[in-house]
């Protein structure tokens, strides 16, 4: 899309921020008739989105503290199961009482469930054995609940595909350095173009600020105070699934004890800190971060202190200070929309945060609404009953694979659902693996590249899985280089995409690297800087992060 | 603290330590002459992360495997790579169909062997005919090239209880035979060879209480079930002759070695650890003993011989293929031409069934070559299976190292040496 379009354009509303609530908002905003411009400073899901379990909660784990986000999470559930079933895994959870905790929990674990009505039906410690062999063994209760996997990348990219299909436009590196304000008005932001510097102004009747954690930094540019409470959690990801289905401790939710299976990893987390809202931007783990995880993550799931750690990440919550109340005394985890002409005076702009991966829907169609009250629209929403691109009931289906090298198409229907018919598969080297971990093809490739707004590699393993497997993009990142080399007709540019890429790679391992996955990384760092030399052929000093 | 947690990481089935070097594709047999199998590092530790997400991403690809294990032998960080592919194969086939006829024949090598041994002049000139050759290929998919080893008329066993048994008790050692399918049915002269070069040097020979199929063929045509029986059967003999009567076991054909040894416990779960270290190669106990100075072995002055020794895969894995080469070296009229290891293509059962004819043909291309630019009057190797791929695409006679050291062996001049009367 030609910038001149956009700064010729006067849309509807504005969505500031490419997670999942912005994605949703977007879609709800378009499917409603509106003309809908979607601006993201980074890449789309880069932030609490795409740092989080992937757990689908069933609302289970909310159901003692927080009744009302328990019941907005368990009608989600049921909603996403129907609309993003190619995101969501179906696994159902446990949550396992240990010696060490009080079985008494378990009674008022399970009423609290049943008033917010999530089913929970507790199961027999054996049978909890058998149905999850991966399980403590000695687990002295359980209890069943409907959570459930869900891959935040493809929900979002499901999200805005969907938007774009009822015409909403989307911009991923472009920052908004502020809004335009005019006679305590919002009328549009002020954009940077992060890929080649250029500076321009978008319009629009409606700004809404769904930046999350950074939300709080896009309202301070309009004067506008909201009190966020930054709170850090990090996660370990182990190099494949020991277990099948979501393992919760039946407690207090305290750290490290949930327990996700996510496509070919499972994922440990997490801790809980609040940390200075200065520091949101550096996610490195800690040593003590790492150590909590797996002493807390071994009493779920004892094989995982046998397990290869292939990565540590973290993510911030956006916590935010509910009820209107710029003071930030009372906090919710709840779902937060503001209007700021009613609390602020200032007309036209809407913060939606708060909430969760999870009531992402949700928080877009309350956004929503709150957008379509000041235009006057009164369409219906309907992104609860309309399925997400991907999701439709006739996908294709395994008699749809070519018979030789199926194994990688079939990973691209578990990841692009419907959409995978879009994948070109009838030649070789169509079927040609590029990342072997996670069975992502060249067809795969080319499909995200043109289709799923790809401007580098880490782009395209959200996209993908390229590069998120055990070798975390040794093999498949040269290939892929490659291949957007050939796309982009720039071999320099992909030659320090490769190198940024593998750096990225690397920050992940780091905190982790003992053992085979050191192992993994020498070998890695001798293939590219010992044996091609990558480290003198690109510099990244000084070169700004834009991943 | 975690790294310390951490210190021993080695999941049940050790995918983890695969860092994706594919040194393993590198040296796959099949992967070099097909584009349809995707290699062990794919088929072994990448797909494994597949299916333990959902059984469904087994890949039918995994049947190419020849289960030759080179893989294993190459792999710089200690994956067992074909034990993964083969522990799919097999949480595809247990609780599914059956095995099919062909399978089921192919598998049963003792089962056959009975039959056959009854009827042996008429099966023999049967299996050879033209129709029973079309017959086989479409009918049961028995490839139309192979050719049945031809059955003999007496069984190993049979001549041993007529011939032999009586006078083994009078050695001053004892050690006990596996003879196998192969020297059983088809090729007594192997056990009736190493009865001999054994006696010389003063070892008396017994079978085992009870012997069955070692199982190889079954594992490979997924006859897990009746696998597991045999080998059951077969480690309780074993501990008898071990434990019992102090005898270690003795073999002569490299994969019935290794099956016992090594699939046993990784495959079927048999827990063989008390008596794996007794269960030995007949080439390698002899050359301990030489080496160790217990026996002396004489050769014939007038033999005189060219010979290429070609590796079995199995016994590569084993490692051991340093004792049947410089057993041969002893003899002094015999030049040896060690050749590249590379693997014939045959794989037990594999490269009979149809559909694996070419590519069985295309794997083993590289050793025909090798073998004819040799100039060798024969080719030895301990895998009864090589042999005849070998014996069928080059047209020389491939023998056993057991039978050559028996054939150019001084029986007279060796007992002597050894003190024997």
């Amino acid at each position: 899309m030609a910038t001149n379009d956009i700064y010729n354009k006067e849309y509807d509303v504005i969505i500031v921020g490419g997670g999942a609530t912005g994605a949703g908002t977007a879609r709800d905003c378009a499917l409603r008739g509106l003309s809908v411009l979607l601006v993201e400073r980074n890449d789309y899901s880069t932030g609490a989105t795409g740092r989080n379990h992937g757990l689908m909660h069933s609302g289970a784990r909310y159901a003692v503290t927080d009744g009302e986000s328990a019941s907005e999470c368990i009608s989600e559930n049921m909603i996403l199961r129907r609309i993003a079933r190619h995101c969501v895994e179906e696994t159902d959870g446990l949550f396992i009482t240990l010696p060490e905790d009080d079985l008494q929990y378990q009674q008022t674990f399970v009423e609290a469930c049943q008033r917010a009505g999530i089913r929970a039906d507790v199961i027999d410690p054996e049978e909890a054995r058998r149905i999850e062999p991966a399980v403590n063994p000695q687990l002295i209760g359980a209890v069943r609940v409907p959570d459930a996997a869900i891959d935040p990348f493809r929900l979002t990219v499901g999200n805005l595909l969907d938007a774009r299909l009822h015409g909403a436009e989307t911009l991923n590196y472009h920052e908004v350095e502020s809004l335009i304000i005019n006679q305590n008005r919002v009328e549009g932001v002020k954009l940077l173009n992060k890929l080649n510097g250029e500076r321009i102004e978008v319009r629009s009747r409606v700004v809404v600020n769904a930046a999350g954690i950074w939300g709080q930094r896009i309202a301070q540019t309009a004067g506008v105070n909201i009190s966020m409470f930054p709170a850090r959690g990090a996660l370990l990801i182990f190099g494949h699934r020991v277990n099948n289905m979501v393992i919760n401790r039946c407690r207090k939710p305290a750290n490290a004890d949930i327990l996700v299976p996510d496509d070919t990893v499972c994922v440990i987390g997490t801790t809980s800190d609040r940390i200075p809202i200065e520091t949101v931007d550096d996610m490195r783990v800690t040593r003590e971060e790492v150590d909590v995880l797996l002493k807390e993550g071994v009493k779920i799931a004892p094989s995982l202190a046998t397990t290869r750690i292939i990565r540590a990440y973290a993510g911030v919550r956006p916590l935010v200070a509910s009820d209107d109340d710029p003071s930030g005394r009372s906090i919710s985890r709840g779902i937060v929309c503001l209007d700021h002409a009613k609390r602020d005076g200032l007309e036209g702009f809407i913060t939606i945060t708060g909430g969760k991966m999870m009531t992402y829907r949700l928080m877009g169609e309350i956004a929503t609404n709150a957008v379509c009250a000041k235009l006057g629209n009164t369409a219906p929403c309907i992104t609860a009953n309309q399925p997400l691109p991907g999701s439709e009931e006739d996908g294709p289906n395994q008699g749809d694979l070519t018979k030789r090298y199926s194994f990688g198409q079939r990973a691209a229907i578990g990841r692009h659902g419907s959409l995978a018919a879009r994948i070109e598969k009838d030649n070789d080297i169509d079927n040609a693996l590029v990342c072997e971990c996670e069975g992502v093809t060249v067809g795969e490739i080319k499909y995200a590249v043109h289709q799923l707004h790809v401007h580098n590699l880490v782009n395209l393993r959200r996209r993908t899985r390229v590069g998120m497997g055990t070798c975390q993009g040794k093999l498949c990142s040269c290939r892929a280089a490659s291949l957007m080399g050939e796309f982009n007709h720039d071999v320099k540019r992909a030659q320090e995409d490769l190198a940024a890429f593998l750096d990225e790679r690397w920050k992940g391992m780091r905190p982790v690297a003992w053992g085979d996955t050191l192992r993994e990384a020498q070998l890695t760092a001798s293939i590219y800087e010992g044996l091609c030399g990558l480290d003198t052929a690109v510099n990244l000093q000084g070169k700004e992060d834009v991943q | 603290m975690a790294e310390r947690m951490q210190l021993c990481n080695i999941s049940e089935n050790n995918f983890e330590q695969c860092t994706k070097c594919s040194i393993c594709t590198t040296v796959c047999p099949v992967a070099a002459v097909t584009t349809d199998y995707p290699g062990p590092k794919q088929a072994g530790p990448d797909g494994e992360r597949y299916r333990l997400k959902d059984p469904a991403y087994f890949d039918k690809a995994l049947k190419m495997c020849l289960n030759c294990k080179r893989c294993e032998v190459a792999c710089p960080s200690g994956v067992h790579i074909a034990d993964i592919i083969q522990h799919a194969r097999m949480d595809a086939t247990l609780g599914k169909q059956r095995a099919s006829l062909r399978d089921t024949l192919l598998a049963n090598t003792d089962l056959l062997g009975t039959v056959a041994n009854l009827v042996a002049p008429v099966a023999n000139a049967t299996l050879g005919l033209k129709p029973t050759k079309a017959v086989m290929h479409s009918v049961m998919a028995i490839d139309k090239h192979r050719t049945f080893p031809a059955y003999s008329r007496q069984k190993f066993t049979t001549w041993f209880k007529r011939h032999a048994a009586k006078e083994q008790d009078a050695f001053a050692h004892h050690v006990s035979y596996f003879h196998g399918c192969y020297v059983n049915y088809n090729f007594p002269k192997l056990g009736q060879d190493l009865v001999k070069l054994m006696n010389a040097v003063g070892y008396g020979v017994h079978l085992l209480d009870k012997e069955q199929c070692c199982g190889v063929a079954l594992i490979a045509n997924g006859l897990y079930k009746q696998a597991m029986r045999q080998g059951r059967t077969n480690i309780d003999s074993i501990r008898k002759s071990v434990t019992r009567d102090n005898r270690v076991v003795l073999t002569t054909s490299s994969s019935c070695t290794f099956n016992m040894r090594d699939e046993y416990p990784a495959m079927l779960g048999i827990d063989n650890a008390d008596v794996r270290d007794s269960i030995n190669l007949a080439t390698r106990f002899i050359y301990k003993l030489v080496d160790e100075e217990k026996i002396k072995l004489i050769f014939k002055q007038d033999y005189k011989r060219r010979i290429a020794y070609h590796t079995a895969c199995h016994i590569q894995r084993l490692g051991w293929q340093l004792y049947s080469i410089e057993m041969l070296r002893m003899i002094p009229g015999l030049d040896l031409v060690e050749l590249e290891q590379n693997c014939c293509g045959i794989s037990g059962t594999y490269g009979f069934k149809k559909e694996n004819y070419e590519l069985s043909q295309a794997i083993g291309a590289t050793l025909f070559k090798d073998i004819a630019d040799a100039k060798v009057e024969a080719v030895s190797t301990d895998c009864e299976t090589c042999k005849w791929q070998i014996e069928m695409s080059t047209g020389l006679p491939v023998e056993n190292p057991i039978s050559i050291l028996a054939d150019a062996l001084d029986v007279e001049a060796t007992r002597q040496a050894n003190n024997i009367k």
